[in-house]
């Protein structure tokens, strides 16, 4: 039986076999695999790119203080990105699932329709979440369009939950009980990060200071995103810091969200403020990227 | 010409379940149109999809159109004949269409004599056909949700298009759609068959041979026989459940179910909250005991032909533990504060951003309950009706809304009268549902629907066309079906509070109701809306009773004069109608109405007042050959005015009379529908 980390060196082995640059988790706290440049910023303009990474992903909501053992705050998502999805990608990702020791001839294997969208980040696609033996272990998505844009090559996303998709291979019925290595239980890394950040997205985040915090990184982008056009040289101008402000604003808008500083009718309006930055910056990159030339008559 | 079979598969990534019956409809339609309209015939055979292919076999398709004529006119044989030789008309005519000048000919017409000409069109091969109008028909398919996966601007599916068989007899078809070529090679299920070449006459056994049952039905027989052969002589049953039946016939290639288990302890939870946990996120069904309650089992489908080492069972039986867990601990962390301490906190739930929070519309709900008389369980009731938005059970399993806030109710030791019209508030949820059991649930989930229908009319969310976010078109016929079959004879007009557009969006439902739900006959919902609908209650038993008294030989005929005292009344413009005076009465016809009328008029006001509409009518129908003879033999329009102006005020007294369950001039009889 594979360790966790042992299942995480397979599939990363498998999918740079496959041409994936194998790229190391993002430095800023993001929700989602989605969120990183590598995916958000790189399925935009016309280029092919293949990626996977770990990216350890926070969603302080669903935080339950280490005490589910299904839940967590932080968990790992492995994200592949093909772009352009080659035609036979689901064989390639079922090779993946074999790759980590599933014999597909004696499970249930299921694609059940589930289109992901991410108004934040004006992004969404087509696509299913598998079901292994009554289990969703991967979200497979096709992207349609990203930061507003519809994207000019079609990328295939795959993206699976590391923490249930190993507790159902090591059998585990909590993910606690996953053995990381084979001395060491996930419970002795990460419980005490579970419990502790409960606390603090739940009990103690000063809300003032996040909603502070969260109008000084909109600034800032925002500020960004206004001087660009006066910009005299594109190639230099910092596009990648101006996204990595709209991740913060990302990140601090779900920790105000988990301690429920957020009512339901501002968080549509909170959500658009979010959207907006990160269209402006999609909309840099490929004007960074793919400037368009303008024909001399 | 010989006539082949065709076959058409389309090849797919997995399509949404819900969508794949429709769009195989679609598929069908279009080819048949398709071959008809290029006069190639055929009949289809077979139309059967899974989720990985749309598939039509069409027999006897001509493999080649038929040669045929096609007559074209030209100018005016006047004009295209000078003293019989053809003028230049005739020869520009005879040169555009690549003939000689004599062949044509004259045809008469009712314009006059063209001439004209009769020319050959060879048949084109169907194939050639088919190749062009294929790949524009399958982009056609309708889906609700399409995407694009070649590149921008590329073709739309629901799902990636990966191969596509497309034979005429041994033929392929060829075109190419999406990068895909047509060809004569197909896929088997996804683990258990590999690629191979068809043919129309034996597809169904190869792809049996390669692990794909391709007719839905015999699918669906298979989940049927398997789940018996799994429960017999267990004292167990699997409830039937037809809509999941059919999702998971659509799910599934090659289904097979397995019988599955949980700890009994689970049982101690809300059996609603078990059976969603299973209907809705596992798509498993529930199983009961001899006794019918819920056993400790659950079937699941799979997509695979067995299990032999228990894995998939394995597997299920440890998702469906740690969904159970987690609504145990749902449940648990809930009951640490009540629903009454979570009043306040509706404050922080949105219900629409003009119309406030829950904690408004709670208000609201409340101070409706006392207008519509509810009492104080059902005051209590609406008051914590919403609560249960706040805990983290409806947070995860949103569809049990009211259900959750009902069971914590109870739970809480709130009195069984409230608990049970929380529970039921948000009913009925369909036109197939019933309305809530009690008198507290229906003056609870009436407040409710009433607050969200006068709210969004008044700031102007009025539903329009397919557009109804708020799901107004619901609440309202919830409100008439719980008005009628609750027989609450509360007025429209007092549900509408005021607001007229809402008012005449009541009044439809109301007719929909009737006609759809009810089934009763457009011009009978017209005559009784007609007379008056104050009360619904009212309106169902007027409804009933016209339909059960129209088929009698007397009804329509004294509709059909009932309009015509209308339209006489119409014309003469005749409003006031004080009292017949006798002495005006002419012996007879005239004198005879009047007394059958006066004598009519007593029975039926006293029918009327205790509610038997239906006597009431027959004892109206029964006038009618008093009515007829006084048509018959009495000119209304009378040269004495005092005398025409008594014969008016007859036969308005008699209008007004009877015109008060329903209004007959609006009954449609067989002579005008014809």
């Amino acid at each position: 039986m594979d360790t966790f980390q042992e299942t995480i060196f397979k599939l990363k082995r498998y999918w740079s076999d496959r041409g994936c640059i194998i790229q190391e988790p993002y430095d800023v706290e993001v929700g989602a695999g989605t969120m990183c440049p590598e995916t958000f910023l790189r399925v935009l303009g016309p280029d092919a790119y293949r990626v996977a990474y770990i990216q350890p992903s926070r969603r302080p909501a669903d935080g339950r203080y280490g005490e589910n053992p299904n839940r967590l705050y932080k968990h790992q998502q492995l994200q592949v990105i093909l772009k352009p999805s080659p035609s036979d990608i689901i064989d390639q990702y079922l090779g993946s699932l074999e790759a980590i020791g599933i014999d597909l001839s004696k499970h249930d294997l299921k694609f059940e329709e589930d289109n992901w969208e991410s108004p934040t980040l004006g992004a969404w696609g087509i696509g299913w979440q598998v079901m292994m033996d009554g289990l969703e272990i991967t979200q497979f998505t096709y992207f349609q369009q990203c930061g507003g844009i519809d994207l000019d090559l079609v990328p295939a996303e795959i993206t699976y939950g590391i923490e249930r998709l190993v507790a159902f291979l090591q059998d585990k019925s909590s993910v606690f009980e996953i053995d990381w290595t084979r001395e060491t239980p996930y419970a002795k890394v990460r419980h005490a990060e579970e419990l502790q950040h409960s606390v603090y997205n739940f009990e103690m985040a000063d809300t003032e200071m996040l909603w502070q915090l969260f109008g000084l990184h909109e600034k800032e982008c925002q500020r960004l995103v206004d001087s660009f056009a006066e910009y005299p040289d594109k190639a230099r101008f910092p596009v990648l810091a101006a996204y990595d402000q709209v991740l913060k604003c990302s990140n601090v808008f779900n920790l105000l969200d988990a301690r429920g500083a957020i009512s339901v009718t501002e968080r549509v309006g909170v959500i658009g403020r979010v959207r907006k930055l990160a269209v402006g910056v999609a909309g840099l990159w490929m004007a960074q990227n793919y400037p368009v030339v303008e024909e001399v008559a | 010409m010989p006539a082949l079979p065709l076959l058409i598969e389309i090849g797919t990534e997995e399509i949404p379940d819900w969508m794949i019956r429709s769009a195989l409809g679609n598929f069908r339609e279009m080819v048949e149109r398709a071959l008809s309209d290029a006069r190639l015939g055929g009949t289809v055979r077979l139309a059967e999809a899974t989720p990985r292919r749309l598939a039509l076999i069409v027999d006897g398709v001509l493999s080649r159109q038929q040669d045929s004529e096609e007559l074209v006119m030209g100018p005016p044989a006047s004009a295209a004949f000078k003293d019989g030789k053809p003028t230049g008309a005739a020869m520009g005519f005879a040169k555009k269409n690549g003939v000689d000048v004599a062949a044509l000919h004259v045809e008469k017409t009712s314009k006059g004599e063209y001439v004209a000409v009769r020319k050959k069109l060879a048949g084109v091969e169907a194939g050639a056909i088919l190749a062009e109008q294929l790949p524009q028909i399958i982009l056609k398919i309708y889906f609700p949700k399409t995407m694009y996966w070649t590149g921008k601007g590329g073709p739309r599916f629901i799902r990636p298009i990966r191969w596509i068989v497309a034979l005429l007899g041994g033929d392929v078809i060829p075109f190419t759609l999406a990068g895909v070529e047509s060809g004569n090679v197909s896929q088997g299920h996804r683990r258990m068959g590999g690629n191979f070449a068809v043919s129309a006459d034996s597809y169904v056994a190869q792809l049996a041979a390669n692990g794909v049952i391709l007719q839905a039905a015999e699918r669906k027989q298979r989940i049927l026989d398997g789940i018996a052969a799994l429960v017999a002589g267990k004292g167990l049953t699997v409830k039937t459940d037809e809509a999941l039946l059919e999702t998971l016939v659509f799910l599934t290639e090659h289904p097979a179910p397995i019988l599955g288990s949980f700890d009994a302890g689970y049982l101690s939870l809300p059996e609603e909250v078990l059976v969603t946990v299973m209907r809705h996120h596992q798509k498993y069904f529930s199983v009961a005991d001899a006794a019918g309650k819920l056993a400790p089992h659950f079937v699941a489908v799979m997509n695979i032909a067995g299990d032999p080492d228990g894995i998939v069972r394995h597997g299920n039986e440890r998702v469906l533990r740690a969904r159970f867990n987690d609504a145990r601990f749902f449940w648990e962390f809930d009951q640490k504060k009540k629903l009454a301490e979570r009043v306040d906190s509706l404050a922080n739930v949105t219900f629409q951003a003009k119309l406030g929070s829950y904690l408004d519309k709670t208000k609201r709900m409340v101070a409706l309950v006392g207008e519509l008389g509810g009492g104080a369980d059902a005051g209590r009731a609406a008051l914590l009706s919403k609560c249960d938005l706040t805990t983290d059970m409806v947070k995860e399993f949103t569809e049990l809304q009211g259900v959750v806030g009902g069971l914590y109710a109870r739970a809480q030791g709130e009195p069984e009268a409230v608990a049970q019209a929380i529970y039921d508030h948000y009913k009925p949820v369909s036109m197939e549902d019933a309305i809530p059991s009690t008198a507290e649930g229906r003056a609870v989930a009436l407040a409710d629907k009433i607050d969200t229908l006068r709210g969004c009319f008044g700031i102007g969310l009025i539903p329009s066309g397919s557009k109804d976010p708020f799901a107004l078109r619901r609440a309202a016929q919830g409100v008439v079906k719980i008005l009628v079959e609750g027989k609450i004879a509360l007025p429209l007009a007092q549900v509408a509070g005021g607001d007229a557009a809402l008012h005449e969006f009541l009044m439809d439902r109301v007719r929909y109701y009737c006609k759809d739900v009810r089934g009763f006959a457009y011009d009978e919902v017209n005559a009784v809306l007609a007379a008056g609908c104050e009360s619904l209650p009212d309106v169902d038993e007027r409804m009933t009773a016209i339909q059960a008294v129209r088929p009698t030989a007397d009804f329509e005929p004294l509709a059909a004069s009932f309009k015509r005292i209308k339209n006489i009344l119409r014309q003469a413009n005749f409003e006031a109608a004080g009292e017949v005076d006798g002495a005006l009465l002419e012996p007879g016809a005239e004198a005879e109405l009047f007394t059958a009328f006066a004598a009519a008029k007593t029975k039926v006001a006293e029918l009327r007042e205790g509610k038997d509409y239906r006597s009431a009518l027959s004892v109206i129908a029964s006038l009618r050959p008093q009515v007829d003879q006084f048509f018959d033999k009495v000119l209304v329009n009378a040269p004495d005015a005092k005398v025409r102006h008594n014969r008016l005020t007859l036969l308005a007294n008699l209008l007004t009379e009877f015109s008060s369950i329903a209004d007959f001039s609006e009954i449609v009889t067989s002579s005008q529908a014809s």
